[in-house]
């Protein structure tokens, strides 16, 4: 019975696993100056499933951009293994990363990183042409993630000309062209003042709802309670990992 | 593809005074070089010019002693050559083309009012080909006819003609040469020359062997003139007609002073290695003045991959492949120097169009831009400019997304 039970517990971890789109084991980074070196990740262990919304908190130096840097593929880890829809990411070249980037993760950051000398529907085309689609596809798909954003009529204005919330909404529009796996927000309503803020936050739980994964890194208490689920980090490790519903 | 060019559009718009200075640089070293070879390539072609004024692959024979006992024969004897000689070489000599005798004397020449000194030479007709002495339109030299009936007529040279009749047309007129009179019948076409025996051949009297034999009562010949069919076999002659006067003369065949031989196609060779070693001398200054252009380029683009750090990180983050930043400033760099070279090319080819306008091509030649030249420059252009643009786009392409963005 205890045994049965066990390989029950078993049967349905590894159905979850399977079910994951991010697992990470043991997963750790140290950043060797030189002189001093830094343990910003100590062995973390996380598993995000699909269509769930997590907002990562802790303070400022816990680890959080770290985890999201190697979450979005951007860095490496140092050791320990890190599954994106079953695939391991660690130990990955370069070009294989830029490619993963592409087509697995969409980034949303607090200081937007649009292009300024472009128009906000040429922003959006970006991720399109690196990942190869064809220029009549782009139009349309383009055309449509502007629309979903409300920004139809602005997609000829450069971001110098938009407000924060609408450069925001850009970015959104832009991490969402690719059709990502997971959406890393890092600090999204951070530059932005709280009615802004707000109508973003509204925008994240609509993806959300739609079946979207989302993953938001912030220290905005009042932002993080919206999300059913919480995963604060302390000093690089996983101290809490709240599920509301 | 397309986009790559728009962004280069879009960047050189941005940045017009690093375009500018970028372009400059390397129009400034496209011309350079280009120009150095031109003008080493037009000197060459003005010295083979010059130096193919005596004739082409000529060689100069002239009579004097032996140097070595033969044949029971002290050294130190004279061998004297006549034109029983030069019938026999003309007859035994293997791959000889033309061969003429040559007799030099100094006589007074009166003309009206004038008297002049002048070197005078009596030669057979082949002479003319051999030397490149060609009559001015108008005009003819001595021919076989001349030569058979001792006819006393003269070819003279352009300068000496000028000297001597001015505006006066010299074909027809009579000259007094030693007291006798003289038909002129032809004056030589100008040319350079820049090697000579006896003065330059546009200060010379030229009249048929017979009549100057007849004149002086020399019987051996001065020097005797010939060249090959093909100048390569010019060494091979030579050694052959020192076996065939040998043989009659009795002197060692290897006597290599029984009679002089001046192959003036040894100059023809001498030159060209002379002007390979200018051009890759040239070349080499126009090459260095390029690689500071290039370390100008690759300057500049470092300072564009600093101010895109951002711009960089960002397309980084959204996916942009490494390597495909690193050909987008590749690119860049390459389109700018291609593009300043070509206007380099064109300014060169422009002032090798308009050079001879300013009369300096007896001196130097015409500058003229080769397509190996031409080639050589764009070679050199690529190979410096991908050089200068590969390590700041290899800084580009491998920038830290996460710091990248952060600038």
């Amino acid at each position: 019975m205890i045994l049965g039970s066990f390989f029950n517990t078993q049967k349905n971890n590894q159905k979850k696993e399977n079910d994951g789109v991010i697992s990470l084991k043991g997963l750790s980074k140290v950043y060797d100056t030189g002189k001093v070196k830094v343990e910003a990740l100590r062995g973390v262990d996380l598993a995000v499933y699909s269509g769930e919304m997590v907002a990562i908190t802790g303070p400022s130096g816990s680890g959080k951009s770290t985890l999201m840097n190697l979450i979005g593929c951007l860095d490496t880890a140092t050791s320990g293994s890190y599954l994106l829809r079953g695939e391991e990411v660690s130990g990955m070249s370069r070009e294989a990363l830029a490619s993963i980037r592409n087509r697995r993760v969409g980034f949303i950051f607090q200081s937007f990183n649009l292009l300024p000398q472009i128009s906000a529907f040429e922003n959006v085309e970006m991720p399109l042409i690196f990942g190869g689609m064809p220029k009549k596809n782009r139009k349309e798909r383009v055309m449509d993630l502007l629309e979903r954003v409300g920004l139809s009529e602005r997609m000829d204005h450069k971001p110098t000309e938009l407000s924060g919330g609408q450069m925001q909404r850009v970015a959104i529009a832009r991490a969402l062209a690719m059709d990502p796996d997971i959406i890393l927000a890092d600090e999204p309503t951070g530059n932005l003042d709280t009615g802004a803020g707000g109508d973003i936050m509204n925008l994240f739980i609509e993806l959300w709802e739609q079946g979207r994964t989302i993953l938001v890194i912030t220290h905005d208490p009042a932002l993080a309670k919206r999300a059913p689920r919480q995963v604060e980090i302390r000093d690089g490790n996983i101290t809490e990992d709240i599920r509301r519903n | 593809m397309l986009s790559i060019i728009r962004q280069l559009i879009r960047d050189t718009k941005s940045q017009k005074l690093r375009t500018f200075l970028t372009l400059f640089g390397m129009i400034w070293g496209t011309t350079a070089v280009s120009l150095l070879l031109a003008f080493g390539e037009g000197f060459h072609q003005q010295l083979a010019k010059e130096s193919a004024g005596i004739g082409n692959g000529v060689v100069i024979g002239w009579p004097s002693r032996t140097s070595m006992p033969y044949d029971g024969l002290n050294k130190g004897r004279y061998i004297l050559v006549d034109d029983e000689d030069i019938g026999l070489i003309r007859k035994k000599a293997l791959g000889l083309s033309y061969i003429s005798s040559e007799y030099q004397t100094q006589y007074k020449l009166h003309y009206k009012t004038k008297i002049l000194a002048v070197g005078v030479t009596g030669i057979e007709p082949e002479y003319g080909e051999i030397r490149n002495l060609i009559p001015q339109e108008g005009g003819r030299f001595i021919n076989h006819l001349d030569l058979q009936m001792k006819r006393r007529v003269l070819f003279m040279g352009d300068e000496l003609a000028e000297q001597v009749f001015g505006n006066v047309s010299p074909v027809g007129q009579t000259i007094n040469l030693h007291g006798s009179p003289f038909l002129v019948v032809g004056v030589m076409k100008k040319k350079q020359q820049n090697s000579n025996y006896n003065g330059s051949d546009k200060g010379k009297v030229f009249i048929p062997a017979t009549t100057l034999k007849m004149m002086t009562g020399q019987k051996f010949v001065s020097n005797l003139v010939f060249a090959a069919d093909n100048v390569r076999d010019t060494g091979a002659l030579i050694k052959d007609v020192r076996h065939i006067m040998a043989a009659r003369h009795r002197f060692s065949p290897d006597d290599e002073e029984a009679i002089g031989f001046w192959d003036t196609s040894e100059n023809a060779k001498f030159i060209n290695t002379l002007m390979l070693a200018f051009r890759i001398f040239l070349g080499g200054i126009g090459c260095l003045t390029m690689v500071v252009g290039g370390i100008g380029i690759s300057n500049i683009m470092s300072v564009v991959v600093e101010e895109r750090t951002r711009e960089i990180g960002i397309k980084l983050a959204l996916g942009a492949k490494p390597g495909s930043i690193m050909v987008q400033f590749l690119f860049e760099t390459l389109a700018l120097s291609i593009a300043g070279g070509i206007i380099g090319i064109i300014i060169t080819f422009l002032i090798c169009m308009t050079f001879p306008a300013l009369n300096l091509s007896d001196t130097v030649g015409d500058p003229r831009l080769s397509p190996i030249s031409a080639a050589a420059t764009a070679a050199v252009l690529g190979l410096i400019s991908f050089i200068s643009g590969y390590f700041p786009a290899r800084t580009a392409a491998n920038l830290d997304p996460v710091i990248a963005m952060k600038m």
